[in-house]
């Protein structure tokens, strides 16, 4: 799966979450929209990225919400 | 299920016969009066007239100008009565009933009257009743019969207004001026039932004649919808099929196949002919009235370009071959085999359609979930209405509109936002119209002046927000920055409702100063004081509703506009009660449908997720298989699999993604680069032309199934004649289910309908029995409410309590700059349906036999172009042609165009943005230049060369197919 989409996409739902003032409930939010609407071989391209490239592009929010709520 | 048969409990075909009329509409008074006629005691409600009294009672009092689907006129002195102690003869269809009347319907001298008076019409009237269309259903020559006309003593001599040229420049309906009787029944059907104002009475006495401004039909304001067609008592307005085929002699009840108004109609038939289809005065959505494409729009079903056979072939390069259905049904499964066992299980998927029935989505679904075995199973709601489905779930806890249609006859405050009703969803258009002549006022948030903002006559928007597209999000919440800081929050109905700690972290938020008008009305492109006025109106007018579409859906941000507008709704404590809520308009006919019947790859029938334990072992166990819980792929995951090379095969049911998914060159390129595209469709559509399999499908007229509306309402859709390609659709998928080694029996559509009603709580009391006995039933339909559901969240939300979501204004990422300096949306218009397959195969081409580019003025002489020219159009997925419509109904700075025909290549400009919660394509927002040209696209003539050599393989003509 082109990464680059995945990251874009990742980052949409990061940005509607984004205001959500208590941080902690918003990368639970955001854990839950992949978790929820992602076929696994999009949670594995992400997650894996996130683990070898540091989650180069995706939101800091995005990568602290996948690294401790999202696992394959 | 093999115990539950399902047998109509009424004759579904009945006998032709015009519907009763009562000659004046039902009053809705709750106080009843007793009156007499002829002896009779009848009770009825207060505010009837005595012409419907009677009809009640039993007794019919001859009319004319009396119909009752429209207000009583009084002109044609047929249905005058006696009444005791009053003097002379009123007419029974403009005098209300009052308590203790004795009236008397028939006396000898009101005979007289009543011979005299048609004597009168008939001694100028053509005495050709043998040989007229309207012979054996006209009323007036039941009423000749009726009064006893036995003789003309003016003779037929005199001057008349006999001999007249006829109008035959509508399509598909002729007007006879010298069988006109000037009672103007189709006068006011135009303005009460239509709301277009196309027709006047010219003249006066003698003189007096129907006329469409002077102008012939075709070329008048007159949209077709034929409401002047059906309230006309003689052969002046009548179809052109009737004067063709003679009357019918059956009907049956079925539901338009079309929009997601979802009319039903009575299919008058001959044998297995059809002969007119007239909007059904029962029909819950429609109470009689159509538009042009219900009411005339269906000769598509037989027309030529039909493919009856199934067809295979190895490549897309190759001629397709003819072959019978057992072998395209194995062929089909063997090669969704091979695939699956050399790339793996989810190496295949399916895409079910909105325009297929529940019943077909439900067994594609299971046959893709229990079969195939993984859920890459995707509808094409997700191009369309996937926000709705998600936003309306997160706030309200149901995935669907939350009124009925009738509930817009009581708002006050009507907010429309990004959708065009009476083009998009005309019959529905009409009541609301209707509404706004009664003095409802009107918001309307679109980059384009629709109809309602000033072209309609009679009403006018209060408010026309004319907001740069890509803004909604940040409207909505100017908005409800207005509503919050103004303190025009309705705190009561918010405590009682709603989840107080969402409110309390969304007011926070919506108040802060970066969210006022103020501050966004520059990237609004709207006056600050214009959304302030607006804001209040919706919070203090009144009961306020808001109708929204595509405009509001099809955004990178389509789910946050949806929160936001179920947030606005919440706070203005306007959900729960008729006149009010949150109305998604469905674009297609059974959108709402094919959602609910668990057609997304995240979720079972009924939006439970495939992740749900209980829900799994429920459908586990009813299927007899183990169900994966893994959200399957999306049609643009699909798609990218497919470009990439791991997604194989797909099975496309109804729907034509190549034509209606945006970027077409990606799409067209990841259906190339497939094993197995198998196609289930009428025509040859863009998708198939790049198939290996062709299942060919059944039109509505030749299946039974049911449709869900708008309104959550589901109607039946009731087979009329025999499949010219052998099978209804739901039959095809259970065979091909079948001939993978998972057989499905059902032996009709009710069946799939009874194992829905088993296994999905808010269908639990549904049937096709219970059909039959209701007409229509919206749901939940369960035991707390056998008969559905008209408005949804009355006590308490489905999600118990409503949750307010923070709508963050994100800009999409699709500007505009000096390369790409316009930005073009798109839309539809009345006469053509979405891709446009089956109304570009009827005579609605009259009224659009292409799709324009619509460019205001400014921006067209910067550029030297003029109405008609040929412009070019280029975003940064491609380049199409069009021609120029120049037109201030655009904003300069903005170009529109609608997507009806596939050689436009609408959507080889627009690009692979997406909603962020959904997917769902960024339509109508694209950042394009446009200039003028002297030639077709590269795209286009490519297009062209493709499409007329797959037509070719086919062993069609490419001249006479259309496209
Ligand atoms: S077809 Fe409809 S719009 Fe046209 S004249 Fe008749 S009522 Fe009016
Ligand atoms: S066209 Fe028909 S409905 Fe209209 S005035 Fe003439 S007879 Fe009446
Ligand atoms: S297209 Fe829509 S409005 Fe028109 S007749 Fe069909 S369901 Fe009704
Ligand atoms: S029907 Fe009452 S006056 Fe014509």
């Amino acid at each position: 799966m082109d990464i680059e989409k995945l990251i874009k996409m990742a980052n949409q739902i990061g940005d509607f979450f984004e205001a959500n003032p208590d941080a902690e409930d918003a990368k639970l939010e955001i854990a839950g929209h992949l978790k929820k609407f992602w076929n696994s071989v999009m949670i594995k391209a992400i997650v894996a990225h996130v683990q070898q490239q540091q989650g180069a592009g995706l939101h800091p929010r995005v990568v602290a919400a996948i690294q401790q709520h999202v696992s394959v | 299920m093999d115990d539950i048969k399902y047998t109509p409990s009424q004759p579904n075909v009945r006998k032709y016969d015009p519907d009763k009329d009562y000659g004046t509409p039902k009053s809705e008074s709750t106080t009843l009066v007793t009156l007499n006629i002829d002896g009779v005691d009848v009770t009825v409600p207060e505010g009837t007239s005595i012409m419907h009294a009677a009809q009640l009672g039993g007794v019919t009092v001859p009319k004319l100008c009396a119909t009752d689907s429209l207000d009583p006129f009084g002109s044609c002195r047929l249905c005058l009565v006696e009444i005791e102690g009053r003097r002379g003869y009123p007419a029974s269809c403009t005098t209300p009933v009052a308590p203790g009347l004795k009236v008397k319907t028939q006396t000898s001298k009101l005979a007289d009257i009543r011979r005299g008076v048609m004597e009168l019409y008939i001694s100028d009237h053509p005495l050709d009743c043998l040989t007229c269309a309207a012979n054996g259903d006209c009323e007036l020559q039941d009423m000749a019969g009726a009064v006893g006309l036995r003789e003309v003593r003016y003779g037929y001599e005199g001057e008349n207004h006999l001999g007249q040229a006829k109008d035959e420049s509508n399509p598909y309906f002729t007007f006879d001026a010298s069988k006109c009787i000037v009672c103007s029944r189709c006068v006011r059907a135009c303005e009460e039932t239509q709301g277009t104002f196309a027709l006047t009475i010219q003249g006066r006495g003698f003189d007096s004649k129907v006329s469409a401004g002077n102008k012939d039909f075709l070329d008048s304001e007159c949209v077709s919808c034929g409401a002047c067609v059906q309230a006309c008592p003689t052969a002046t307005l009548m179809e052109k099929t009737v004067i063709e085929a003679g009357t019918p002699e059956h009907k049956v009840t079925t539901t338009c196949a079309y929009c997601g108004v979802g009319c039903s109609f009575d299919a008058e038939m001959k044998g297995e002919e059809v002969v007119r289809m007239t909007p059904s005065k029962e029909g819950g959505a429609n109470h009689g009235h159509s538009c042009v494409k219900g009411r005339f729009a269906w000769g598509y079903a037989t027309h030529a370009d039909r493919i009856t056979t199934p067809m295979i072939r190895k490549s897309i390069h190759d001629p397709w071959q003819k072959v019978s259905w057992e072998e395209a049904i194995s062929y089909a499964a063997s090669e969704i085999q091979r695939i699956q066992a050399r790339y793996g299980k989810d190496a295949v998927g399916g895409i079910t359609s909105s325009r297929c029935t529940n019943e077909e989505v439900y067994v594609t679904q299971k046959l893709i979930r229990a079969v195939f075995g993984s859920n890459n199973v995707d509808t094409c709601a997700r191009v369309c209405h996937s926000p709705t489905g998600y936003g309306l779930k997160q706030t309200l806890g149901e995935s669907a509109g939350t009124q009925t249609f009738d509930s817009v006859m009581k708002s006050d405050v009507i907010f429309v936002m990004g959708a065009n009703p009476t083009d998009g969803h005309p019959v529905f258009g009409s009541l609301m119209k209707r509404r706004l002549r009664e003095g409802a006022k009107l918001i309307v948030a679109d980059p384009r002046a629709i109809d309602l903002v000033e072209n309609s006559p009679h009403v006018r928007a209060d408010f026309h927000l004319n907001l740069r597209p890509g803004t909604n999000v940040a409207l909505i919440t100017a908005l409800a920055h207005v509503v919050v800081t103004e303190g025009l929050v309705q705190e009561a109905f918010v405590k009682a409702r709603c989840e107080w700690d969402s409110f309390v972290t969304w007011r926070d938020f919506v108040a802060k100063p970066e969210n006022s008008p103020e501050a966004l009305a520059k990237e609004l492109g709207l006056d600050a004081e214009l959304v302030r006025e607006a804001a209040r109106l919706f919070a203090t007018g009144g009961n306020a509703a808001i109708y929204y579409g595509l405009g509001v859906t099809e955004h990178s941000q389509g789910s946050t506009t949806v929160m936001g507008i179920a947030n606005l709704a919440m706070a203005t404590g306007n959900v729960g009660r008729e006149g009010v809520g949150v109305n998604p308009l469905r674009g297609q006919n059974n959108v709402q449908g094919s959602c609910d019947m668990g057609s997304m790859p995240h979720e079972f029938p009924g939006y439970r997720h495939v992740a749900d334990d209980e829900t799994r072992a429920l459908f586990e166990q009813a299927w007899g298989v183990k169900l994966s819980a893994d959200p399957g792929l999306r049609i643009p995951n699909m798609l990218d699999l497919a470009a990439e090379g791991s997604f194989k095969a797909v099975y496309c049911v109804g729907e034509d993604i190549a034509q209606s998914d945006p970027d077409t060159q990606h799409v067209t390129h990841a259906l190339e680069s497939m094993e197995c595209v198998i196609v289930q469709d009428l025509f040859l559509n863009e998708t198939a032309k790049f198939a290996h399999v062709f299942f060919p499908g059944a039109s509505f007229l030749e299946k039974n199934g049911t449709f869900t509306n708008a309104e959550r309402r589901i109607s039946p859709v009731r087979k009329v004649m025999t499949p010219k390609n052998g099978m209804e659709d739901w039959e095809i998928t259970a065979k091909f289910s079948t001939a993978l080694g998972y057989p499905m029996h059902y032996t009709h559509a009710s069946e799939i309908m009874d194992e829905i009603a088993a296994l999905t709580p808010t269908f639990k009391g549904v049937s096709f029995k219970k059909l039959d006995e209701l007409g229509s039933i919206q749901w939940p339909c369960n035991d707390e409410a056998p008969e559905g559901t008209p408005t949804m969240h009355v006590d308490e939300f489905v999600r118990g309590k409503g949750k307010f979501f923070i709508t963050q204004y994100v800009a999409t990422t699709e500007r505009v700059n000096a390369k790409f300096p316009l930005i073009l949306t798109t839309g539809r218009i009345l006469s053509q349906y979405n891709v446009g397959a089956q109304t570009r195969r009827t005579q609605n081409v009259v009224w659009h036999a292409e799709d324009l580019i619509e460019i205001h003025p400014h921006d067209a002489e910067e550029r030297g172009i003029q109405e008609g020219d040929w412009v070019g159009i280029s975003s940064r997925a491609g380049q199409t042609v069009l021609r120029a419509k120049i037109t201030e109904r655009v904003q300069p700075g903005v170009v529109y165009t609608t997507f009806h025909h596939p050689e436009s290549g609408a959507n080889v400009i627009t690009t692979d943005n997406s909603d962020w919660a959904t997917n769902c394509p960024e339509y109508k927002v694209t950042a394009v230049q446009v200039s003028r040209v002297n030639q077709l696209s590269d795209w286009q003539k490519e297009y062209r060369t493709f499409s007329d050599t797959q037509i070719e393989l086919t062993g069609m003509d490419p001249h006479t197919v259309v496209s």
